[in-house]
């Protein structure tokens, strides 16, 4: 658990963040959006001790993080930024070992590790173990700093606007990927982003942050239904937000249970803009429902897109 | 790698052959009475020549690289201005201006060349130090400091192995300068090449002046190629495919 307890952070005079008290439970992921400049990176970076705070204080699972010397903390915690920020002289393997090596872990434990990792993040372990970040795709770098920050199974991962830079369909594999990593790893993820359908995409909850303060937070559903602020209600959007509510929600919470309609059925799992799309693409207004494993669970109606 | 073993293999040979090639020099300038010179062999005034560069350029590169880091620390950022206008002040003053102010200190000998030297083949080491740490990739530094590296840890193995490639450059650049400059210390009694070429001046005679010159410009070739091999393979992951 992570809690920032009544946090400002100054340069100079300027308020890059202002008394800013948030918790984010564990195994959750929180994502920080807001403008640039806004201090969403200034949040995620005292957690880490990057920077610290002008007052106020930092907990990591209750324990105030000033008193913990920042290397030792920061081994604790994986860091992804934006492009990697991979070591263009090392290996991948080498790279991936950073925080290992930091450790003292001893090399077969080291070497199964970097195995473990290339695969979890789907990396050709044989043709890229030895390769140099620079013979690296975009995305294939990103991966590889993804798996650099969970090297010594960290609980909480900093994310700081790590895809970024990516084309938009390596950036949502990429999204698919930490979904499925931290399914697996049930890891607590802060992850900083300026795109809204990312946020809404992959946050547990989300906390929007408008010149130094935390204007909102919540889950993306109450942060699409009931916008604190304009600049909120701005940021996420006015011309498709109810596409955006349809992308939040799951069939699952809006099937009318026991009623059969004939057609391909759709798990329930799937979000309300893709059985929207599913009715739109079939031209009918109702669909039959299965759970995940195909079973027969009901129909959803077009009707019941509109509310539950 | 093999230009330099070329040139190393030839330099040798130039020096420990050219005390057999008086008949070339004496059919090349026939009015010579002494077409080689003798005072001094030339392995020895080689092997002079060298150490004089080598004590100059270690004091150099020492002092260089050593401020270079300095300040480009956040405690000595405020130095660095100071450090350039030093170091540019040293190259600005001719050798000969400053051994001739180091000998009423120091004395006749290797000593006065020596700091003459190390003076003067500062600016190129410090410059390229900072140049080289500066321009590292930010992204890298910061990934570092965020996986827990201590700031010891960040410039051991990220910064100075990706600024390796300049830093060098600059060390190459002083040591080849001064292997040149290094002929000027024999007017204040250092035994360098450059005996032959200040005997020859005085005495009119041109063979000798070939022969020191063309030692020293071997000696900085071949050590130029030296530093070429050595940046190939300190940057080999460059060209890794």
């Amino acid at each position: 658990m992570i809690t920032l307890d009544h946090v400002t952070r100054r340069y100079q005079g300027f308020s890059a963040l202002e008394d800013v008290t948030l918790t984010v439970a564990d195994g959750e992921i929180l994502v920080l959006i807001g403008a640039s400049g806004s201090g969403k990176s200034t949040l995620l970076q005292l957690i880490n001790r990057l920077q610290d705070p002008s007052s106020g204080t930092v907990r990591v699972d209750g324990e105030d993080i000033a008193g913990i010397a920042p290397e030792q903390l920061r081994r604790r915690m994986g860091y992804v930024i934006q492009g990697g920020g991979l070591f263009p002289h090392w290996t991948v393997a080498r790279n991936i070992a950073t925080v290992p090596r930091l450790l003292g872990w001893d090399r077969a434990r080291i070497d199964a590790r970097v195995t473990e990792l290339l695969d979890l993040l789907r990396l050709d372990a044989t043709r890229l173990r030895n390769a140099y970040p620079h013979m690296l795709s975009g995305g294939q770098q990103q991966r590889v700093g993804v798996a650099r920050a969970l090297a010594a199974g960290p609980s909480i991962l900093l994310m700081d606007e790590p895809f970024g830079a990516l084309d938009p369909v390596t950036r949502a594999e990429l999204q698919a990927e930490i979904r499925r990593i931290h399914t697996e790893t049930g890891c607590t993820i802060v992850f900083v982003t300026h795109d809204m359908d990312e946020a809404l995409g992959l946050a547990t909850r989300i906390a929007v942050i408008d010149r130094g303060r935390l204007v909102q937070l919540g889950t993306p559903l109450e942060l699409l239904t009931r916008p604190a602020t304009d600049q909120v209600a701005h940021f996420i959007g006015t011309t498709d937000r109810g596409l955006k509510l349809l992308a939040v929600q799951r069939v699952g919470d809006r099937v009318r249970p026991g009623e059969t309609t004939p057609g391909e059925p759709v798990s329930a799992e799937i979000s309300l803009s893709s059985a929207l799309s599913a009715m739109v693409t079939r031209s009918q207004d109702r669909l039959p429902v299965s759970d995940p494993a195909g079973a027969p669970l009901g129909t959803i109606h077009l009707a019941d897109l509109l509310g539950p | 790698m093999i230009a330099f073993i070329v040139l190393l293999a030839l330099l040798l040979l130039a020096t420990f052959g050219l005390g057999y090639t008086a008949p070339l020099f004496a059919a090349l300038f026939p009015g010579l009475d002494n077409p080689v010179y003798r005072q001094d062999g030339f392995p020895a005034l080689l092997l002079g020549h060298v150490e004089i560069v080598a004590a100059a350029s270690s004091i150099a590169v020492i002092l260089g690289v050593a401020t270079g880091i300095a300040v480009t620390r956040p405690a000595g950022r405020e130095f660095r201005g100071l450090l350039e206008t030093v170091a540019a002040t040293g190259q600005a003053f001719p050798p000969v201006a400053v051994l001739a102010l180091a000998v009423p200190a120091m004395g006749f000998g290797a000593e006065p060349a020596i700091v003459a030297l190390a003076l003067y083949g500062l600016l190129p080491v410090v410059q390229n130090t900072i140049a080289g740490l500066e321009n590292t990739p930010a992204d890298a530094r910061i990934a570092a400091a965020g996986m827990g590296m201590t700031p010891a840890q960040i410039l051991l193995q990220v910064e100075l192995p990706l600024a390796a490639p300049v830093i060098l450059t600059g060390i190459r650049l002083s040591v080849v300068i001064g292997i040149g400059t290094a002929a000027i210390a024999s007017t204040v009694g250092a035994r360098t090449l450059g005996l032959p070429i200040i005997v020859g001046l005085n005495g009119s005679n041109i063979a000798y002046v070939l022969q020191g010159a063309t030692l020293v410009a071997l000696l900085a070739v071949t050590l130029d190629q030296g530093f070429d091999a050595l940046t190939v393979g300190l940057t080999r992951w460059r060209s890794a495919t």
